[in-house]
Parts: structure tokens; C-alpha cells; sequence
């Protein structure tokens, strides 16, 4: 497998899926004023969209996700980050839905981000790349729908940061989507978890192959600073209980403590070991982006502070899931925003699943998670009219 | 007992809801009745359910229901928001039964209530023969394990009812046998029903 860093800047062409240029005649308007254009969207698509064009789900992923939701990575060669979730017989059915997954504005996955070519210079955007936002997202993702000649999704669905582009897209256009399944998501990030991606900006930026932003035109890369930056991320997609049941106190390849600063507890190494692969697929410049994205979401603050104002007289069919050991996404944010849905008399279903996998449950198997969500679509399918639909 | 697969009281609460109307059903429990709604009445209906697990079997059978208490999320709704609020076999749970009926009939421009009956003969009889709490086929807990924290007559609840200028449309009571009659005479529903079930409006 080829790590990220070995891969030339703007060279996608041998990376699988599809890629769309945007913005030629008329660039994207950012929500910081900047103007963006051409820029490309690289996106995978899974099972065929319908002649009525209604079946399309649209899958929005995290943080550190990419398009790569339901098939093997092309830089680790492992599964999709959903692909549990995805494909015949799986609440995101390929024989009944079309699945579309994009990577995000911002990302280093072939869509436009500080990692591609700014093509007014022809070198690497680095931080020259304007700060984005969700919204920017969002709206990008509709120009691409546009150009699949989708004029309403069935779904758009996902977790964490994914659910903030739910919850943005339900916002923006809910006459373009019929229903909304936001998973471990917020209206808004809180004080704590911008702490946390300060940490993580702060490590990154620390690291002397940063350069200032520059380094990939330095040649460099700052791949120890990416990697403590996701060993603390990765702490806050886990909980206590979780981590105390895989590691305990348990030695790494030793039978006592080292007296030293070798990764004597397999915490510890497992951790290192999580920092090392995510530099191989991920670009630090982008986490920097991201992460700035996800701060700068508050829905209620777009609204006046009044969340419900983000979805007034809104059609569409919400289920907001939530974690109950989820301390990054606790559920009491999930709550709020089922409040502010109950306050425009929304149609909302809202599970809290039991488990004490953290954050991190939305992209495992959790059976009633998958129960809820098969409930849920196949009901919407029904009163869609999609084919296949059963109960 | 059972038409239609749902419980009589049920039956008689869907009996009392237009087609194509919206309903919030608040204690929907497992979802029978807002199941039958949705598809013998093609109503929209959304529930409220106190207990987690009966909110995920709700959904994954496809049904609108969030996770919440009547005594605390029904301020959230907008007034008029539905058609019909109903509360079947729940009020007696709630810590504000008064004010819960004030916001249902806030939230619905109908409400249906239906309860025990704390004041059918055998529950009379049960207290003054044995002289302990009763229990009955309608309150079969006893007095340590119930959920039920206030328990009313239908001649309390019809007077509540009048305090808060609401109005009764139709009114039932379920004798122990499971037949409904209308109430003529509240006293006398009061001493023969096991429940009552009352159709509500605003005055």
C-alpha cells in the first residue's frame, strides 16, 4: 500500500472513484468570503440510482473519514469505514439504494484541499487553502447532486461530523432531502471539543516539518505531530470503560514495568500504533482545516441562537441516534436538537443505544442501532414509494 | 379483549380519531396503538415514550417516536401542533397530572385520556373489606412497586377537568368485563367502570 506522503500532490489519477470539477464559470461563495473555483469533489457511489431518480443516500463522513464508505481503502487495504453498514441485506441496501459518499471540502482524498494544486499557482494550495466551514460542505455537495441530476436525496445520513452535515443540510435545503438520520452528532461543538482539536492543531503545527504550513513544498512532512494529534483525538472516540476492558493495565511484550519511557503498557503502544497509520492516509494541513470546520459549526448561533429557526416548517423525517458512554457527542446534545424538532412539530424519532464502545460506536456493529436504522429507512421507503419496500 | 390485535382501550381510542389526522400518542409504550393509527388510519402520528427500550422497538418498527416525559418535553410542542394528544393509561404516572392536561390540550386541538378508575366498586370494595391497597386486573401492582403516583375517580378527573375549562365531548368507562358504555351519569360510571376513556377540547 502506498502511504499518503509518497503520493505526489494533485496526482489522483490512480486512485479509484469518480472526480468532478466545479466552480468554472462560477465559483463557490465560502462562508469566510472567499471565493473557490474550479475545485474538484471525489466521490465513490454505490448501487444504481433509480429511473424516478429518489432513491439516493447520501453518506457524509468524519473527521478523518473519505469517500471510501463501503469499499477497501486504497491507501491502507482495509474495509470501508461503513462497509458493516452498507451493501445487500445491510440497512444501507445497494439493491434498493443509490449510496453516494463524497470527500469533504478540505480533505486530502482528491477533493479540493490545502494537500491539491491551487490552480492560480500551480503548486500546493498549503494554507493559502481558505478556511471552510460545514456549510461549505454541504453546499459543495449539492453541486454535486446537481451535476448527478439528483433534485432530492432520500437520505442524507452520518455520524459525528458527518451528522453536523446532516443537520446543515436539513437546514439549507430540506426541500432536497427527505429524511435526516444525524448519529453522534451536535448542533453545535462544544467548548471541550474545540479544546480538544486545539490540542491536536497545537501538536501539529509544534512539529518543526510543519514549516509554517509549507512543508510539502519543502518536501517534508510533519508526521509526528499528525500522529500525537490523532493518539489524543483518538482517546476522545473511546471511553473509559472501553479502554479498560481491551488494555486494562495490561504490559506490552514484557512481564514488568521498563523504568523508562518505552511503550511499556499496551495502552500505550496501541495508541502509537493508531498515530503512526493515520500519517500514512491523512494530510496534516487538512486536519488543521477540518478540525477548524467543525469549531466554527453552530447551527443556533446561524439562527439567531435559536436552534428550532433552522428547521422551521421543515418536511423532513429525522432520527437522531445518539451513545449513551459517547462523552465527545453526549446524548444530552442529541437531545437538544430533538427538542428544537419537537418545538416546529417536526417528525423525529430519537433512540440513545446502549453501549460502552464511546464515540467510536457509530462505526461499529450495534445491533440495535442497525435495527433502529432499518426501521426507520424502510418506514421512509414506504412513504417514499421506493421500491422493495417491506415491513 | 382483542379486535383488530390491539387492546379494547386502544380500540376504543383509535375509534375516536379522524383518518388522516395528526396524532401525538405521550406514553405510546411499545407503539400498538400509534401502529395501528398509522396504518388503519393513515394518520401522522409521532409517540413519546418514557423507556428507552420501548423507544427503539418503536422505531425499528418504523414508527416516529422520540424518547421523553410528558411531565417535562410537552412544553417544547407548539400549540395546535396536532389534531389529537393522547395519553392512554398514563396520567396516573405523571408528578403534574393537571398540568399535563393543560398542555395537551394546548398542544392538541382534541385530547384523549383514558385511566383506571380509582373509584370502580371493586377497588371500594378491596379497601373496605381488606383494608389494604387494592389490586385489580386494571391496577395489578402493588402499592411499593407501582408507577403510579396519582390515582383519580372519573368524578376527579371530570372536575379537574371543569377547573381547567376544558370540555368533555365523549366520555366511556370500561366495566371490568371489558364492554364500554358511554357515561350518562358520571356517578354511576364512577362505581362501574374500571377505566374511563374521555375525548377532550378546549372550551
Amino acid at each position: 500500500m502506498t502511504p499518503l506522503q509518497h503520493i505526489p500532490a494533485g496526482a489522483w489519477s490512480d486512485l479509484p472513484g469518480e472526480r468532478a470539477i466545479f466552480g468554472q464559470d462560477k465559483p463557490l461563495r465560502l462562508a469566510g468570503g472567499a471565493e473557490l473555483g474550479p475545485f474538484a469533489l471525489a466521490y465513490q457511489t454505490y448501487g444504481k440510482l433509480n429511473a424516478e431518480r429518489s432513491n439516493a443516500i447520501l453518506v457524509c463522513h468524519a473527521l478523518s473519514g473519505d469517500q471510501y464508505v463501503a469499499d477497501t481503502h486504497p491507501l491502507t487495504g482495509k474495509p470501508g469505514w461503513w462497509q458493516i453498514m452498507i451493501g445487500p441485506g445491510r440497512p444501507l441496501d445497494t439493491r434498493r439504494y443509490f449510496i453516494i459518499c463524497a470527500n469533504v471540502l478540505g480533505g486530502c482524498m482528491g477533493t479540493a484541499g490545502p494537500r491539491e494544486i491551487n490552480p492560480a499557482t500551480g503548486k500546493p494550495w498549503g494554507l493559502d487553502f481558505p478556511v471552510i466551514t460545514v456549510a461549505d460542505m454541504v453546499r459543495s455537495q449539492a453541486l454535486l447532486l446537481d451535476r448527478l441530476g439528483i433534485d432530492k436525496l432520500f437520505c442524507v445520513i452520518g455520524g459525528s461530523m458527518g451528522g453536523m452535515q446532516v443537520l446543515e443540510w436539513a437546514s439549507i435545503y430540506p426541500e432536497r432531502i427527505f429524511a435526516a438520520v444525524p448519529v453522534a452528532a451536535s448542533y453545535r461543538h462544544s467548548a471541550q471539543n474545540i479544546a480538544f482539536h486545539e490540542v491536536g492543531r497545537q501538536a501539529i503545527m509544534a512539529d518543526p516539518d510543519w514549516c509554517g504550513g509549507d512543508y510539502l513544498a519543502q518536501g517534508r512532512n510533519p508526521s509526528r505531530g499528525l500522529a500525537v494529534a490523532r493518539m489524543a483525538a483518538h482517546i476522545t472516540y473511546l471511553s473509559e470503560a472501553a479502554l479498560h476492558r481491551k488494555f486494562g493495565r495490561s504490559l506490552q511484550d514484557r512481564q514488568q514495568v521498563s523504568f523508562g519511557f518505552d511503550a511499556d503498557f499496551q495502552v500505550e503502544s496501541y495508541l502509537r500504533h493508531q498515530g503512526l497509520t493515520f500519517v500514512d492516509r491523512f494530510d496534516a494541513n487538512s486536519y488543521l482545516y477540518i478540525t477548524r470546520a467543525m469549531d466554527y459549526f453552530d447551527l443556533a448561533a446561524e439562527h439567531g441562537g435559536v436552534l428550532a429557526r433552522a428547521f422551521h416548517k421543515t418536511p423532513v423525517r429525522f432520527c437522531v441516534v445518539s451513545f449513551t458512554s459517547d462523552w465527545l457527542f453526549p446524548t444530552a446534545e442529541s437531545r437538544a436538537i430533538v427538542h428544537a424538532l419537537n418545538a416546529v412539530a417536526a417528525n423525529v424519532s430519537f433512540v440513545e443505544i446502549e453501549s460502552d464502545k464511546g464515540h467510536d460506536a457509530f462505526l461499529l456493529e450495534e445491533p440495535e442501532f442497525f435495527a433502529t436504522l432499518n426501521g426507520f429507512l424502510n418506514s421512509c421507503a414506504e412513504h417514499r414509494g421506493l421500491e422493495g419496500a417491506s415491513r | 379483549m382483542n379486535i383488530g390485535g390491539i387492546r379494547v382501550d386502544l380500540q376504543l381510542i383509535a375509534d375516536m380519531v379522524a383518518a388522516n389526522s395528526r396524532v401525538l400518542d405521550i406514553g405510546c409504550g411499545d407503539g400498538s396503538l400509534l401502529d395501528y393509527l398509522v396504518h388503519f388510519k393513515q394518520v401522522d402520528g409521532r409517540g413519546i415514550e418514557l423507556s428507552q427500550a420501548g423507544v427503539n422497538a418503536c422505531v425499528a418498527r418504523g414508527l416516529s417516536v422520540i424518547q421523553g416525559d410528558a411531565d417535562t418535553d410537552l412544553r417544547d410542542y407548539p400549540s395546535d401542533a396536532f389534531d389529537y394528544a393522547i395519553l392512554s393509561q398514563t396520567l396516573q404516572a405523571t408528578r403534574d397530572p393537571r398540568r399535563v392536561v393543560g398542555e395537551l390540550a394546548r398542544i392538541g386541538r382534541r385530547v384523549i385520556v383514558s385511566f383506571p378508575n380509582f373509584g370502580h366498586w371493586r377497588v371500594r370494595w378491596r379497601l373496605l373489606m381488606d383494608g389494604r391497597m387494592p389490586r385489580t386486573p386494571a391496577l395489578p401492582e402493588q402499592w411499593h412497586d407501582t408507577p403510579n403516583i396519582h390515582l383519580c375517580t372519573i368524578l376527579d378527573f371530570v372536575a379537574m377537568c371543569d377547573e381547567l375549562g376544558i370540555v368533555v365531548e365523549r366520555a366511556l368507562s370500561i366495566g371490568a368485563n371489558g364492554v364500554a358504555t358511554p357515561v350518562r351519569s358520571s356517578w354511576r360510571a364512577n362505581m362501574a367502570g374500571a377505566q374511563g376513556v374521555f375525548l377532550l377540547r378546549r372550551a
